[in-house]
């Protein structure tokens, strides 16, 4: 059996970086897949990779990573106004999977699917 | 701030150039086709099982030279590969030890962070990617963010071209915005190519 996490953006909203990351770590530890509304700002997905790895033991292996993201071409305002409300608000467009490497074997990412293989399953589409 | 003042203070001639990317993409084999190339010895040990490379490695100034006989001088930095998981048993399914994989993979693991931390250290960059493997991996978007959010020139060496499942077209599609060259660097095709887009990048 797999479990799915959903973790709202509001949760980890007011988080540090540092907390925000150890929270959804801490949830992966117990064997579970994180789906975060949101994504994680650039130098925070780099950090979660470093704790991560800092934290790899021969229980905890590391992590399987992707993003969801909605294409970002919008033209002159719209873009603008995209900027400044993740500003404001957080960027909560998009949807994260973080999942422990010794349940997900692999994600597969095409720029609006993603392919979640488990160690001992088959094929899970999302 | 950082920036401005590294830009200010910085010798425009010579720069620290990183290899970045995913564990056996080929950073390895094109450092040391650069310094086969440039400086006549090689730079880095290369193999078939991933994170070979598990600390940071430098060679100071190296200096190439385009066809225009313009000069561009710069330490290179050869990374280990950034991985989100490593997996002590996958080295032993490659037919090495129990104990030397454990060790692998702990090394590997520090690796990992060293080329993290040292990211903020760079002046320009090639991120180094496997054609024949899929590019919408989240090492690589993560990688290639980082980058950007730091404001560091990059060029992207797509390698492996040599071989038949590679796919130029697909690395293109994943990173538009960027100037993808495609080279073997095991086999020197293309590298001529690469040394000229370094030109562009590195100002």
């Amino acid at each position: 059996m797999v479990t799915f996490q959903f973790i709202p953006y509001g949760e980890v909203e007011y988080l540090s970086s540092a907390k925000r990351i150890n929270r959804l770590l801490n949830i992966v530890k117990e064997n579970k897949i994180v789906l975060m509304e949101g994504r994680l700002k650039k130098q925070e997905e780099a950090d979660l990779i470093e704790i991560t790895m800092e934290e790899i033991n021969s229980k905890f292996r590391g992590i399987e990573l992707s993003v969801i993201y909605p294409d970002n071409k919008h033209d002159g305002m719209k873009k603008v106004k995209t900027h400044v409300m993740n500003a404001l608000l957080g960027d909560r467009r998009g949807m994260t999977i973080i999942g422990p490497a010794n349940v997900v074997r692999k994600i597969e990412q095409n720029p609006d699917k993603i392919e979640l293989f488990t160690r001992d399953s088959k094929k899970r589409r999302r | 701030m950082n920036k401005f003042l590294r830009n200010l203070f910085k010798r425009k001639s010579h720069v620290k150039l990183g290899l970045y990317g995913p564990p056996n993409g080929g950073k390895s084999t094109l450092a040391n086709k650069i310094c086969e190339d440039w400086l006549g010895e090689s730079m880095s040990s290369v193999s078939h099982i991933a994170h070979e490379t598990r600390e940071i490695v430098i060679k100071e100034q190296i200096s190439i030279k385009n066809k225009k006989g313009k000069e561009l001088s710069f330490s290179l930095v050869d990374t280990p590969g950034i991985a989100t998981r490593i997996d002590y048993e996958d080295f032993i399914k490659r037919g090495m030890k129990n104990t030397m994989a454990k060790k692998r993979a702990k090394e590997a693991t520090k690796g990992v962070i060293d080329s993290i931390k040292w990211l903020d250290t760079m002046e320009a960059v090639v991120v180094v990617l496997d054609s024949t493997q899929d590019p919408y991996s989240q090492v690589n978007i993560t990688i290639m963010g980082n980058l950007v959010a730091r404001d560091i020139p990059v060029l992207i060496a797509a390698n492996k071209v040599d071989l038949k499942r590679s796919n130029m077209d697909r690395i293109k599609a994943a990173f538009p915005q960027y100037n993808v060259v495609g080279i073997s660097a095991k086999y020197g095709k293309n590298v001529d190519e690469f040394y000229e887009e370094l030109f562009k990048v590195v100002k």
